[in-house]
């Protein structure tokens, strides 16, 4: 037999039907949904005559425009509060089960997903949101979609799809103390270029993914899509297997032993065949800090931020340029010299328990400088109550962080978290485009830890040397 | 057989990387309608901040106005899953992107709204880019023929996908040509219920 890779094993054990030429239909296992993509797509179906095919595998929430302050509709803004609404009436007629607002587990989408157990290894899993690709941290090929394929999925449970090519990311080796898988993706995107993965499936492995918790390997998928990749996976282990064990929608005693025997069963062949291979080792990965307008412009935060002289492609330097302007940095500088105006902790990226630990860790005694907004956005009701019990958020709001309601948030600013013209934000989140945050926002991604930081010092920091510069112990 | 797809007026937008955030900003995306989505394609680079039209945005030079084939870069529409972005550019009026290279999502939900995108190489687009400086383009895109006829015995052809070429041509509903395959979705279903029961 021909030797695949994992995620060939997952399309094929998906195919319904051949529809023509190299196009396949494929069943869909899990289909996510939420308020700004379904709307339409809900109209469609009835437009058309249509339903529903499996409310059963179909889920929920609201997040992308929700408050933070107060968890009531009423308070997302006119028409934010109507498309809540519409979701609500559209889950209601079609029978579709819907976490919201006043349900406890309400979230990010990307994090209530895995935290339910709804996410598991060997499916396929689609939302219209592009950070789907989150889901690909369990062995299973998830990936964001647009709205009329969404209307495809909620009227058929299944999709047209055609074989992507294959990337191999192998991180080799350990992590050094203060790099996180954040650091690891970001690397990975300012080695692949932000159109690197464009037509491929990455599969992440090697001893450093090999040694991530579900968590960290949840922001590593997460952030596929931002190098291209239609999806970013990551072969299940015994870490995935206790992550699932015991959550609510995990298989039930009775099926947990077949399911487990099935998921080992879930990895690339030793002998597969990838379309493409990178390899990077771990150890040369230090904290990350973008500096331009796209998430390929980045650098460690110890380089100084480059010439668009030094770009050997001139588009990339004429893009440079272009960053350097709308970011108000020079070509030269040291980041450690930028200071922050805002800190924005959460978003599908960086908003789990894990994420609010590390941050934690480096706020503790220690004061938010003046002058900085800082923002602690639980990535769910659960990651709320969790950080609570554990007396984190005790932590931030004595450092003085706003600890908010579960929600999108600033990440792309939909509700009313928005960063202001001109403001430098110092973000967990995966998307630093222009007015991404808020028209003329300037976006520097980083990790959770590099955020706390910041917002202690005011101004970026190299995390790994924090205590020893003082760290704004004011 | 020739058969022309579009044809009009080319604007050319000379960047790489236009991210959805930049085709549509997030302000628009809390609509629950299909259309309406015109005015705000662009929008941070098309309107100044007094929401004056910002006079250096190609879009707004008048020689382009009318414009109904995009001509960009490299990896445009990457980024969020918004179908607002093509809903955005079609009911602007384009319904032809020609680019070196499109984000995954980006294209395909062009396609499901019969849009025409065409993938060219780095140097094609440079010479379309080229043609553009030495005055406004009117082209034809022959689909069937795969060909871009830029006028004077001029053209460059371009690949597409067979499947995607022919659901362009027909105008096919893909919601109903996959229900046409319900038997055989059934009985997918059964056969997943039986061997993975877990998954409900």
């Amino acid at each position: 037999m021909m030797a695949k890779t994992l995620y060939q094993k997952i399309y094929q054990s998906h195919v319904v039907a051949a529809v023509n030429g190299s196009t396949d239909l494929l069943f869909v296992d899990r289909h996510l949904i939420h308020e700004v993509t379904s709307p339409q797509a809900f109209a469609g179906l009835r437009k058309a005559g249509r339903t529903v095919r499996r409310p059963d595998l179909t889920y929920a929430t609201m997040d992308h425009n929700v408050s933070t302050q107060l968890r009531s509709i009423d308070a997302a803004g006119e028409t934010s509060r109507k498309q809540l609404e519409a979701l609500a009436a559209n889950c209601k007629e079609f029978n579709v089960p819907l976490l919201d607002l006043l349900h406890p587990d309400q979230g990010i989408v990307h994090v209530i997903g895995p935290e339910l157990g709804l996410t598991q290894p060997g499916m396929i899993i689609v939302c219209g949101d592009s950070h789907t690709s989150t889901h690909g941290a369990f062995g299973a090929i998830a990936f964001g979609i647009g709205t009329s394929e969404v209307e495809h999925v909620l009227a058929t449970q299944t999709l047209q799809q055609q074989v992507a090519k294959t990337l191999k990311v192998e991180v080799t080796g350990s992590l050094s103390p203060f790099v996180t898988p954040k650091d690891v993706i970001m690397a990975v995107i300012g080695q692949l270029g932000t159109a690197g993965g464009n037509g491929y499936v990455a599969e992440f492995c090697g001893t450093a993914i090999r040694g991530m918790s579900m968590e960290g390997r949840m922001t590593l998928c997460n952030m596929s899509i931002e190098m291209g990749a239609k999806a970013g996976l990551i072969a299940p282990d015994e870490v995935t297997f206790a992550y699932l064990k015991g959550k609510p929608h995990a298989p039930k005693a009775e099926h947990w032993d077949a399911a487990v025997t099935y998921w080992q069963s879930l990895y690339s062949d030793a002998d597969a065949v990838f379309d493409k291979t990178v390899t990077i080792a771990a150890e040369n990965i230090r904290p990350q800090v973008t500096w331009g307008t796209n998430p390929e412009q980045v650098i460690a935060v110890d380089q100084p931020i480059p010439a668009p002289e030094s770009f050997s492609d001139l588009i990339k330097a004429d893009a440079a340029r272009r960053a350097l302007t709308y970011m108000g940095i020079e070509a030269g500088q040291k980041l450690t010299d930028l200071k922050v105006d805002v800190v924005f902790i959460g978003s599908c990226t960086n908003s789990r328990i894990e994420d609010l630990r590390q941050a934690a860790a480096v706020v503790q005694g220690k004061q938010v400088a003046s002058g900085v907004r800082a923002l602690i956005v639980p990535g769910s009701g659960q990651v709320k109550r969790q950080a609570e019990a554990e007396g984190l958020a005790d932590i931030f709001k004595a450092s003085g962080f706003e600890w908010r309601e579960p929600g999108c948030s600033m990440c792309l600013g939909m509700n009313d978290d928005r960063v202001e013209s001109g403001q430098r934000c110092a973000s967990t989140s995966n998307r630093n485009f222009e007015g991404r945050q808020g028209r003329g926002s300037r976006t520097h991604l980083v990790s959770p830890a590099m955020a706390a930081a910041a917002a202690i010092a005011g101004r970026f920091v190299d995390i790994s040397s924090f205590e020893s510069v003082g760290g704004g112990n004011q | 057989m020739s058969q022309i797809f579009a044809q009009g007026l080319v604007c050319p937008l000379d960047k790489n990387n236009v991210d959805t955030d930049q085709i549509i900003p997030k302000q628009f995306l809390t609509s629950v309608s299909r259309e309406g989505f015109a005015e705000a394609l662009f929008y941070d680079w098309r309107y100044l901040a007094n929401e004056q039209p910002n006079p250096d945005f190609v879009l707004n030079a008048p020689q382009y106005q009318g414009a109904s084939i995009l001509l960009t870069r490299a990896n445009f529409g990457c980024g969020s899953s918004r179908e607002h972005a093509p809903w955005a550019i079609q009911q602007y009026g384009f319904n032809v992107i020609i680019a070196e290279s499109f984000a995954d999502i980006f294209f395909n939900n062009s396609i499901n709204n019969g849009m025409l995108l065409i993938s060219l190489s780095a140097s094609n687009i440079e010479f379309l880019f080229s043609r553009c400086q030495q005055g406004t383009q009117e082209w034809k895109i022959d689909l069937a023929g795969q060909q871009i006829i830029l006028g004077n015995n001029a053209a460059v052809g371009f690949q597409i996908d067979p499947d995607i070429k022919q659901r362009l041509l027909s105008g096919l509903d893909f919601i109903g040509a996959s229900e046409q395959f319900a038997e055989h979705i059934s009985s997918y279903e059964q056969q997943r219920a039986a061997a993975h029961p877990w998954l409900g």
